[in-house]
């Protein structure tokens, strides 16, 4: 079984339950803020806010719209993020959330350059002390394993945040698309993206509007991968056998010409 | 061993001051940043954020330095590999910046790495699907191979006659070793962005960035020994063996067109060279590279005249540095998409930083030329 959540923009009242259930459940410090003008608070995602929930305006053919959206972690089923951190900190359960191992983490960031999505967050603010490292949403794994649902999802009194089996999720996030076509857009996000994620989105507003981009159905670290198990071990040995075999050659070829002239090692450089 | 023009200049008081003091000046700003940053964590010291996890010390101190390191493999595989033994006069010095240069990429790493006290942690937990994961095996290992190429300048000083044979019984196996890894390193720091496809534009995303962050290594490699000779050439009031430098200099022009090649190639096969006209930012950084950096030092390094005089020798070099430079800024940081609303600048204190880390590379090496035979060396050596 792979757990899931599917967040359907449309259910969702932006009441922030979810982001307070999740400081609350995770232990996470508030952060001080700016009043920008914006509900949305804080600005963006950070170690100290694994999910937070943003507020867009869109324009719609009968006037301006809410868009709300669910951002944190998309725990995708083949994840960048474990793919390119180069001690394991980063982890694919089986079970299907995505967590990371604060105990291994070397804080070098390139989890937060491969994420297509955006998501692991460092914590600036620490020292050799402190010891700084990666953050981001865990999938509530220490309630996972207690049997008990998510912090956010528990707490969404809208049912706008389901939590279950992935693939009954993407049976509900059709059905639901099916029962109202006017309303929804006609696709599930996360359902193909890089591979599948099980963050799950319907919404009434175009995805883009909610900052989820078009991204290819196959993982972006597809390429990396192949250049790592098979390019690299392709060139590690080819050099060395290559590089041996050349210098065995032009030392023999040097040898023979030595017997022939006495020198005509000046020459042969210039020509090369 | 071929005779060298001596030329002699009258001893600069001034300068023999004044720049031993720039440089201890950098080195201890640099450190003082260091402790700032590892008291107060890496936003006390620098701009990087959450959008820009990476900033001025990877693009600069890790990817630029590497690269220009990269006169170290191409100049052991001429000699030792291709038994070009004429430019052996300019092994030693090219070996020791190559060293040099690995070192300050570790010390740089030291300083950006959020746990620095784990940089070790890779020997003992294994990711090989991370190409971060080759980079930094290739960084351990490679800079290994480097201070065991440099370490006969050692053994001659200290007369240790015993370790000086087991080096040169290895030199061999050891610059294979060293090329390859060099290749691995230098194209793995590409592929680091492979991972990228959406985030990375268009001109710069490719599939083939570990070729090309190769090709433009070996092409860097040949521009970084002129540049290193030229300037101990007057520091240290020697001879410059022009002859050697324009032989080596013949490896440019051919690595630069090939890269020209496989670059435009992939760009046309992509249809996605028209974005180098749109008059945007991006396009205009690809234009610079590509003309200044690539076309023009081609050009330059093709011409006979160019390869004897030592005043063009140097421009042309500068041009491929600048133009390798430029390329690894554009691919790591400036052609990176972010969110709306993130920026990022280096705070001055990740350019102290860098400095002093410069700063304690080039006084290492003059120390290294006053004290060790890094220019005066028997043949067998």
């Amino acid at each position: 079984m792979t757990v899931a959540m599917l967040f359907d923009a449309s259910k969702c009242t932006a009441c922030r339950g979810c982001q307070v259930a999740c400081k609350q459940w995770n232990d996470l410090p508030g952060e001080v803020t700016h009043n920008t003008g914006s509900y949305q608070n804080p600005q963006r995602l950070s170690a100290d806010t694994w999910l937070l929930m943003e507020f867009h305006e869109v324009e719609t053919g009968d006037g301006l719209k809410w868009g709300f959206r669910r951002r944190a972690c998309m725990h995708c089923l083949e994840p960048a993020c474990v793919s390119a951190c180069p001690v394991g900190a980063l982890q694919k359960t089986e079970e299907g959330p995505v967590v990371w191992h604060g105990d291994r983490c070397i804080g070098c960031r390139y989890c937060m350059l491969a994420c297509p999505f955006d998501v692991p967050t460092f914590t600036w603010d620490r020292g050799l002390l402190e010891g700084a490292l990666i953050r981001k949403c865990q999938f509530c794994v220490d309630r996972l394993g207690s049997g008990l649902e998510p912090a956010c999802a528990k707490t969404c009194p809208t049912g706008a945040l389901l939590f279950g089996e992935r693939g009954d999720l993407i049976a509900e996030a059709h059905a639901r698309i099916d029962a109202e076509p006017a309303k929804y857009v006609p696709h599930v996000y996360g359902e193909e993206e890089v591979g599948g994620t099980s963050i799950l989105y319907v919404s009434h507003v175009p995805f883009e509007e909610l900052g989820l981009l078009p991204l290819g159905n196959e993982p972006v670290q597809k390429r990396s991968e192949d250049l790592m198990t098979k390019a690299t071990p392709s060139v590690l040995v080819g050099m060395l056998v290559g590089l041996g075999g050349l210098y065995w050659v032009v030392k023999r070829r040097n040898r023979m010409m030595a017997k022939k002239t006495s020198d005509t090692r000046e020459d042969r450089e210039a020509s090369s | 061993m071929t005779t060298r023009e001596v030329t002699i200049t009258r001893p600069r008081p001034l300068a023999n001051v004044l720049v031993p003091g720039v440089l201890v000046g950098l080195m201890a700003l640099g450190l003082s940043v260091a402790i700032v940053r590892y008291i107060g964590g890496l936003g006390a010291a620098s701009n990087l954020n959450d959008a820009y996890g990476w900033g001025l010390w990877i693009s600069f101190d890790l990817l630029c330095g590497v690269a220009l390191a990269s006169g170290a493999f191409v100049t052991a595989t001429a000699v030792y590999i291709f038994g070009l033994e004429r430019f052996r006069p300019i092994l030693r010095p090219a070996i020791l910046t190559g060293f040099l240069g690995y070192l300050m990429v570790v010390v740089a790493l030291l300083v950006d790495l959020g746990r620095p006290e784990r940089i070790w942690y890779m020997i003992i937990h294994w990711n090989p699907h991370s190409v971060m994961f080759e980079v930094g095996w290739c960084v351990m290992l490679y800079t290994a191979v480097l201070a065991l190429e440099f370490s006969p300048m050692l053994w001659e000083r200290l007369r240790l006659e015993p370790f000086r044979r087991i080096i040169e019984a290895l030199v061999i196996p050891l610059v294979i070793l060293g090329t390859t890894l060099s290749t691995l390193h230098q194209s793995s720091l590409g592929s680091l962005f492979v991972v990228m496809p959406e985030r990375l534009h268009k001109l710069w995303y490719t599939p083939l960035l570990p070729l090309m962050f190769w090709l433009t290594a070996v092409a860097v490699g040949p521009a970084m020994v002129i540049l290193e000779s030229t300037i101990s050439s007057r520091v240290f009031r020697r001879g410059l063996e022009i002859d050697l430098l324009g032989g080596l200099a013949k490896v440019v022009p051919v690595a630069l067109a090939v890269y020209l090649g496989v670059r435009i190639g992939e760009l046309v096969a992509t249809s996605e060279l028209g974005l180098a006209f749109e008059g945007d930012l991006d396009g205009s950084l690809f234009l610079i590279e590509m003309i200044g950096g690539v076309i023009l030092p081609m050009v330059l390094f093709s011409l006979p005249a160019v390869r004897r005089s030592s005043g063009w020798l140097l421009v042309s070099a500068l041009l491929v540095i600048g133009g390798v430079i430029m390329n690894r800024f554009d691919v790591s940081l400036v052609g990176l998409a972010r969110r709306e609303g993130a920026g990022y600048f280096p705070h001055w204190m990740e350019f102290a930083v860098t400095l002093g880390i410069v700063a304690a590379g080039v006084t290492a090496f003059g120390l290294v030329a006053r004290n060790l035979p890094l220019f005066e060396h028997d043949e067998s050596g």
